[in-house]
C-alpha cells in the first residue's frame, strides 16, 4: 500500500515534469506550425544554468530563478538568430536545423561543463521527508515539484484562456495572415511564444535536475517521451498534453516498479526478470500504437486549420 | 537510356569509377585506413540511398532509419553468439527481420502524415533501441561482439577486406539499380504520385496507404542488408547502431546529397562522413561546427550537393 501511494506519486511528478516539456513543444508547434527538435537541449541547458547559478548565488530558489531567466533569454536568441527564418519551410528542414542545434548544444556543454555530470545538490529543507498520509512520508522536493508544476499548468492555462495576450496566441494560431492585417507583431508574438516554451523547458530541466545527474545527453530522452505525449494527446492541444503526459507519467513509472512483479506471477522468474525491463519501457509505445490505430489524429486533436 | 553529358553525370560516373578503383590504390599505398574508412562509407550509403526511395521518392519522412541498421546486425550478430555462422542463413534472416519490422511500423506509422509520422518513426526506433539494450543475454547495453564474420563457404570471403569492400560496394550499386528499377516501374510512378497529390491518386482509384506500406518495407529491407553488412564490418553490434542520433545522420546524408536524385545519398554520404573525419581529426568538438554547418546547409544550400550541380528540380 505505502510503496502503491509512493509509485503513484512518482508518476504524477514525473507525469508533470513531462507536461513542461510536451506543453512548450505543443504550444510552439500548434502556433508557429514549427518543428523543435531542440527543445530537448533547451531543457538540458535549464538544468546545467540551475547547476552553475545554485553554486554561485549558494541559493536553490535564487540559482533556480536565474536559471530560468537564462534559458528564457537563449530561446528567444535562438529564435532571433536562427529559427526565425525557418518558418516558412516544410518539416523537414526544421527537423534537420533543430537536428543541427542538438549537435552542437551537446558539444558546447561539453566544451563549457566538461563531459562529466554534475549534480545539484538540494537545500536541507528540501530533502527532509514529509509526512502526506499518517505513516506515509514522501520526499518534499518530489511534493513542491508537483505543487509547482500543477501552479504553472493552471498559471498556462489561464494565460492561453483568459488574457489578452492568450487570446492573440490563440488567434496567430488559427489565422496567422489575419492577425497580421489587423496589426498585431506577428513576429513580436511567435519571439514570445518559442520564449515560453523554452522557459518551461528550461523549468522541467531544472526541476528534474536534483533527481538525476545533469549530463549531456539528458534532454534526448525525454524529448522523445515529450512526442509520444503529444502524438497520443493530439499536436496543438494543451488539453490533450496535459492528459496525456500524466497518463505517459503514470504507466511509466508503474510499469518498471510493477511489472516485474506482475510478470513473475506468470512466468518463471528468470523469464520475467529478462522480458520485464524490455516490456516496460516498450509498455508507453505500445500504448501510443494502440492510441494511433483507434484515433490516428490524438485523443484530444486541435481544431482544424 | 540515353544518359545526357552534363556536370552530375560527369562527377557521379568519377566518383564511381574512384570507389571501383580505390582497392588498388589503397593495396598500392599500403593506406589500410582509407579502405576501412570507404568500407564505413559505401554502406552507409546503401542505408541512405534506401531511406532516399521513401523520403525522396515516397515523401515519407522516415525518422527511425536506423532502426534497420540495428535490426539487420543484430540478425546477424545474434546467431552468429548462437553458433550458426553460415551467412546464408543469417543475411535472409537479416532482411526478413528488417522487412517483418518494416511492415509492422509501417501499418502503424503510415495511418499518419507529416509531422506525426516524423514523430512516430523515431519513437519506434527508439523503442527498439530500449529492446535490444534490454537484451541481457546478448550484451545489452554494452553491445554484442560478433567474433567470426559471415561464413559464405567458399564463395567469398568477408574477413579479406578488398574482398568484403566490393562486396559492400557490390550490394551498393545493386541497391541503387533496385532502387532505379523500382522508381522508374509503375509502382514507382504511383508512389511519385502520392508524394505529390495524394487526393488526386486516391480519386483515380489506387490503394494509397498499401503502395506506400510496400515502399516502406523495400526501404527498410535494404536498410537491414547495410545493417548486415555494417555489423560485419566492426565485428560488433550495439543499441548505438539505432540510436535516434544515428537515424538523424542519416537523414543528413539523404538532404545533403539531394533528395529524391539517385545518386544523391551517395554523394551526400560521402561528403557527410568525410567532412565528420576531417573535423574530428582537427576538433574533439566537431559537432561544434558541423551543428551550424547543418544549419546554414538547410537555409542556404537547398537541393543539396545534387541540386548544386545543377540539376532542374523537379515539383
Amino acid at each position: 500500500m505505502l510503496l502503491v501511494v509512493e509509485q503513484f506519486l512518482n508518476g504524477l511528478q514525473f507525469g508533470l515534469l513531462l507536461f513542461l516539456l510536451a506543453a512548450g513543444l505543443t504550444l510552439v508547434f500548434g502556433i508557429m506550425d514549427f518543428v523543435n527538435l531542440a527543445h530537448g537541449s533547451l531543457y538540458m541547458m535549464g538544468a546545467y544554468f540551475a547547476a552553475t547559478f545554485v553554486v554561485w548565488t549558494d541559493s536553490f530558489v535564487l540559482g533556480c530563478v536565474l536559471a530560468l531567466g537564462a534559458t528564457l533569454l537563449l530561446g528567444i536568441l535562438l529564435e532571433f538568430v536562427a529559427l526565425r527564418h525557418l518558418y516558412n519551410r516544410d518539416h523537414l528542414d526544421h527537423v534537420l536545423a533543430t537536428f543541427g542545434l542538438i549537435l552542437f548544444f551537446n558539444d558546447a556543454v561539453r566544451l563549457i561543463w566538461g563531459p562529466a555530470g554534475l549534480a545539484l545538490p538540494l537545500p536541507p529543507w528540501l530533502t527532509v521527508p514529509f509526512q502526506i498520509m499518517p505513516g506515509v512520508y514522501y520526499p518534499a522536493y518530489r511534493l513542491a515539484i508537483i505543487v509547482v508544476a500543477l501552479a504553472v499548468a493552471l498559471l498556462l492555462y489561464f494565460v492561453v484562456m483568459r488574457t489578452r495576450i492568450g487570446m492573440l496566441i490563440r488567434a496567430g494560431a488559427s489565422n496567422r495572415e489575419m492577425i497580421g492585417a489587423l496589426g498585431i507583431n506577428i513576429k513580436l508574438l511567435y519571439t514570445l511564444v518559442f520564449g515560453l516554451g523554452a522557459a518551461l523547458a528550461g523549468l522541467a530541466g531544472l526541476m528534474q535536475a536534483p533527481i538525476l545527474t545533469v549530463q549531456i545527453g539528458m534532454g534526448e530522452n525525454i524529448l522523445i517521451l515529450a512526442f509520444v505525449i503529444i502524438v497520443i494527446g493530439g499536436i496543438g492541444s494543451i488539453r490533450g498534453a496535459f492528459l496525456a503526459a500524466i497518463f505517459v507519467g503514470m504507466i511509466d513509472t508503474l510499469g518498471r516498479a510493477f511489472l516485474p512483479d506482475l510478470l513473475r506471477q506468470v512466468l518463471s522468474s528468470t523469464a520475467a526478470s529478462t522480458a520485464a525491463p524490455a516490456l516496460s519501457s516498450m509498455l508507453i509505445y505500445l500504448l501510443m500504437a494502440i492510441v494511433l490505430v483507434v484515433r490516428p489524429e490524438g485523443l484530444f486533436p486541435a481544431g482544424r486549420r | 537510356m540515353k544518359v545526357p553529358l552534363n556536370a552530375r553525370t560527369i562527377i557521379v560516373a568519377l566518383v564511381v569509377a574512384g570507389l571501383l578503383l580505390l582497392p588498388v590504390y589503397t593495396t598500392l599505398s599500403g593506406n589500410v585506413f582509407g579502405l576501412t574508412l570507404f568500407t564505413r562509407i559505401i554502406i552507409y550509403a546503401l542505408a541512405a540511398a534506401s531511406l532516399n526511395l521513401i523520403m525522396g521518392y515516397g515523401g515519407m519522412m522516415s525518422f527511425g532509419h536506423a532502426a534497420y541498421l540495428g535490426i539487420g546486425g543484430y540478425a546477424v550478430g545474434i546467431l552468429a553468439h548462437e553458433g550458426i555462422g553460415s551467412g546464408f542463413i543469417q543475411w535472409p534472416v537479416a532482411l526478413a527481420a528488417s522487412a517483418l519490422f518494416a511492415l509492422v511500423i509501417g501499418a502503424l506509422s503510415l495511418r499518419t502524415r507529416g509531422v506525426y509520422f516524423i514523430m512516430i518513426t523515431l519513437a519506434f526506433a527508439q523503442m527498439a533501441y530500449y529492446v535490444a539494450s534490454g537484451l541481457a543475454r546478448y550484451g545489452g547495453d554494452d553491445g554484442l561482439t560478433i567474433y567470426k564474420r559471415s561464413d559464405f563457404g567458399g564463395l567469398i570471403d568477408l574477413s579479406n577486406r578488398v574482398q568484403f569492400y566490393y562486396l559492400c560496394l557490390g550490394c551498393l550499386l545493386g541497391g541503387i539499380y533496385l532502387i532505379w528499377r523500382i522508381v522508374n516501374s509503375r509502382f514507382g510512378m504511383v508512389v511519385q504520385g502520392l508524394r505529390s497529390n495524394e487526393r488526386r491518386m486516391q480519386a483515380i482509384g489506387f490503394p494509397v496507404n498499401r503502395y506506400r506500406l510496400v515502399c516502406f518495407v523495400i526501404s527498410g529491407t535494404i536498410c537491414g542488408l547495410a545493417g548486415a553488412l555494417l555489423a560485419n564490418n566492426t565485428d560488433f553490434v550495439s543499441p548505438a547502431a539505432m540510436y535516434w542520433t544515428r537515424s538523424g545522420d542519416l537523414m543528413v546524408m539523404v538532404i545533403l546529397g539531394g533528395m529524391g536524385s539517385l545518386f544523391g545519398p551517395v554523394l551526400g554520404t560521402i561528403a557527410f562522413l568525410l567532412l565528420e573525419e576531417a573535423l574530428s581529426q582537427f576538433t574533439e568538438y566537431w559537432a561544434l561546427i558541423m551543428g551550424p554547418l547543418l544549419l546554414l546547409i538547410v537555409l542556404f544550400a537547398r537541393g543539396g550537393i545534387d541540386g548544386m550541380l545543377g540539376r532542374v528540380r523537379r515539383g
